[in-house]
């Protein structure tokens, strides 16, 4: 029985296998650019074989017999019997996939094997030239009919420099039987004189005799490290005559008992896939450095804290200037300390660009066009949450760019463009936030299908002249889509309005420009982090509420002729062409002794996923950067709120949630 | 009880032997290569070292090339984890001087078994 669970290893091995498939892949597409550096097929081959190798012990059968196969054929690839070419390449990024897909299948404790992956492993089979061995059982003991046998085991000189110790292999002997030694000789290689003998060298071999019914491969087992390193002649007992053995004294019972030591039964493996899946809570890997930064910035701060304590002991007025400069100093910890400890949720984007390589392969193959891709900026580092979520809306842009974007090499050609295209993804730092830009050198967005597509959709009136930045903002609206993105690529019911969603919840924002044949930038704007948040204070009656800054279009005070009261108690203002819908904040949240006249209080223009609603508060208090906490965590979800966060004086304020609060307002507009 | 290092790229590998043989009351250093492995080597003398062949920087045969030309551990016992598939790897690994091998895949209680077999 396992004494060790081993289901505590699975998230790691998941971690790096999946690791180990971005590398493979990184390499076979390197490979694919005409790349021949031996350390790429080391890299595939290393990747494959540990991946092997972890699943074999970890009880994912399934995966190594699969990678088994693949191992086998790489081993081809790097003994050099077997050239590398497209074709092979093809095989080999689709095995990634598939084990990528059954490493997921295998964390949800899902069948391991589908279709896809046994259709996969069949031809891999037969490109290796029959099914590979799997690994062989150990062999099985054969069955004893010897009363003893006579080993004659003579060291090599260099036997005690490979580790090996004649001792253990007589202990590991005796386990088996009674051994007897016949007679110890020294060799004639070994030196005449004392004083030349080197203790590191072994000139000594022995004849020995192990009686009882010991199996050949027991034997073998016990010398099976020591190939090379003796000479060895193992010969069933020729003579053994009943005297002799009568003469023996009774075979010792318990090392026979215990004999079979060298095989020890594997037990039964326990998967417990679905308690490893629940278990993960997702973990992040840090560098020493940023633990050391941390460390280091403790430290300060246990000194600060320490002068300021002194202070605070004997205090008088002459130490005021003191105390100044220990809080300028906290101050200063503190905001290390934060910038410090922000830093560890921080990771290369890297990772995320390291998709496209394959992507843009994939994507050049199945329209036709050539694309050179650029990466600049991958050591950029970002937030965590924020790398995982933007993940999919760059995925989709590049995507576009490529189906919309580039042209095919003859409509290039034609253009006066060379027939490789090129896209260039690139990150920033810029003020406070990072930046992410995707261009291309393609057509640039279509004036003409844009607006002829947006008059259909209602979106326009069809004499409005829009300019180019107009056009642009178009294809963020909900909805949008021309009836040229309908491919199988992008038109997957997801448009740049969901794109733009994604990015937003993200804190972020998105723009593009374009020019006529030149092509298109798109640039998303993504804050730091997530756990701080730039905000509008806002007074409410006695409650202050934090708007985030980055939805606010304009604020301003009303004139009575802009209200109009709709059925049903609506009310509504004009701005800017539009009618918006206005909601009270105070009448949403219950807040008493708040200003109930529009006309006294400041309508905050909100605007989410191209919606907007005007939010009625008192008065707007300032500027502040807040840093978020849950409120769910610490109470309920609420309608409106995305969290809470403590203010300068210690009050504590709620943080509107945009998107809840356009819904509510919008569900109000329609009821009305 | 040893000081035993525990070589091995795989870090659910080296993770299942070290935690293993802790359970066994041993002393384990954990090394990602065969260079760091020749690092944590200099600093001090373990009683046994478990190394895989196939890893970055540094594979586990030049690694026990290199521990052997130490006179620290001419004699100390080096094993490889390896795998069935690769017989020619386990002769390359005894003639750069290992002791002997644990073939992948084992479970905790094989490794266990060899681990005593050297050390006695």
């Amino acid at each position: 029985m396992s004494t060790v669970d081993l289901s505590q290893f699975h998230k790691t091995f998941f971690e790096e296998s999946l690791e180990g498939l971005d590398a493979m892949e990184a390499a076979l597409l390197a490979l694919d650019s005409g790349q021949t550096e031996p350390e790429l097929v080391h890299t595939i081959f290393r990747a494959a074989h540990s991946i092997k190798g972890g699943a074999a012990t970890f009880g994912f059968a399934d995966v190594a017999a699969f990678t088994h196969v693949a191992e086998s054929l790489l081993e081809e690839v790097r003994s050099e019997r077997r050239g590398v070419d497209e074709k092979l390449i093809d095989l080999l990024l689709h095995a990634v996939d598939c084990l990528r897909a059954m490493l997921a299948r295998s964390r949800r404790g899902q069948p391991v094997a589908d279709a896809d992956s046994e259709a996969l492993r069949a031809e891999l089979v037969r490109l290796v030239g029959g099914e590979a061995a799997p690994p062989a059982p150990a062999a099985a003991p054969n069955a004893a009919s010897v009363a003893g046998w006579d080993i004659r085991f003579t060291a090599l000189p260099h036997l005690l420099q490979s580790g090996n110790d004649p001792l253990r292999l007589f202990r590991e002997l005796q386990q088996l039987g009674r051994l007897e030694v016949l007679r110890a000789v020294v060799v004639d290689a070994a030196p005449a004189q004392l004083a030349e003998l080197d203790p590191s060298q072994c000139f000594l071999g022995w004849e020995l005799r192990l009686h009882g019914a010991v199996a050949r491969a027991d034997i073998d087992a016990v010398f099976d490290w020591l190939d090379g390193d003796c000479e060895l002649a193992i010969e069933p007992v020729a003579d053994v005559t009943p005297a002799a053995l009568v003469a023996a004294p009774p075979l010792p019972v318990a090392p026979l008992v215990a004999a079979p030591a060298p095989k020890v039964d594997p037990g039964p493996r326990r998967i417990r896939a679905s308690a490893a899946a629940s278990a993960d809570g997702g973990s992040i890997r840090v560098s020493v450095d940023k633990v050391d930064a941390l460390i280091n910035m403790m430290g300060e701060l246990v000194i600060t804290q320490s002068m300021l304590s002194d202070i605070g002991e004997h205090f008088d007025q002459s130490q005021l200037e003191r105390l100044r400069e220990g809080l300028v100093q906290l101050e200063r910890n503190t905001r290390e300390l934060q910038e410090s400890v922000m830093r560890i949720r921080m990771l290369p984007i890297a990772s995320v660009f390291n998709r496209f390589p394959r992507l843009v392969r994939d994507l050049e193959h199945k329209l036709g066009k050539q694309v050179r891709l650029e990466l600049h900026g991958e050591h950029t580092e970002l937030d965590k949450t924020v790398l995982e979520k933007i993940g999919d809306p760059l995925v989709h842009l590049v995507r576009n760019a490529i189906d919309h974007g580039l042209e095919t090499p003859t409509q290039r050609r034609a253009a006066g463009k060379p027939e490789t295209g090129t896209l260039r993804l690139e990150a920033y730092h810029e003020g406070g936030n990072i930046v992410v830009q995707i261009s291309d050198d393609g057509a640039g967005l279509n004036h003409a299908a844009i607006t002829a597509k947006a008059v259909q959709c209602g979106l326009i009136r069809p004499e409005q002249e829009l300019d180019d930045a107009e056009v642009a903002a178009l294809i963020f609206q909900p909805g949008f889509s021309t009836a040229a993105q309908a491919t199988d690529l992008s038109g997957r019911g997801v448009g740049m309005d969901v794109v733009r969603r994604n990015v937003r919840d993200l804190g972020g924002s998105i723009g593009v420009r374009s020019q006529s044949g030149k092509g298109s930038v798109f640039t998303i704007a993504l804050p730091l982090t997530l756990a701080i948040i730039d905000g509008l204070v806002t007074a409410v009656g006695e409650e202050r509420y934090i708007v985030p800054l980055i939805s606010i279009v304009e604020s301003l005070r009303l004139r009575p002729d802009m209200v109009r009261k709709i059925a049903g108690g609506g009310e509504v203002f004009h701005f800017r062409d539009a009618y918006l819908p206005i909601m009270r904040l105070h009448r949403a949240f219950g807040c008493a002794g708040a200003v109930t006249d529009i006309e006294r209080g400041i309508v905050v223009v909100l605007e989410e996923e191209g919606r907007r609603v005007g939010l009625l508060v008192d008065d707007l208090l300032g500027q502040q950067q807040a840093v978020v906490k849950s409120l769910e965590a610490h109470y309920q979800r609420v309608e409106g709120i995305s969290g809470a966060t403590i203010l300068s004086d210690g009050a504590v304020a709620l943080i509107v949630d945009v998107g809840g609060v356009v819904r509510l307002g919008q569900q109000r507009s329609e009821a009305a | 009880m040893a000081r035993i290092l525990a070589v091995d790229d795989s870090a659910s590998m080296r993770g299942m032997v070290a935690f293993t043989l802790r359970g066994a009351g041993h002393e384990v250093t954990e090394a990602e290569n065969g260079q760091l492995a020749l690092d944590a080597a200099r600093g001090s003398v373990f009683d046994l070292v478990l190394a895989d062949v196939n890893m970055p920087v540094m594979d586990g045969i030049a690694m026990v090339r290199a521990l052997r030309t130490q006179d620290a551990y001419k004699g100390v016992p080096i094993l490889m984890l390896t795998t069935e598939s690769h017989t020619e790897k386990k002769m390359e690994g005894k003639a750069a001087g290992a002791t002997g091998w644990l073939v992948k895949p084992f479970d905790p209680e094989q490794l266990l078994a060899t681990v005593k077999r050297v050390l006695g």
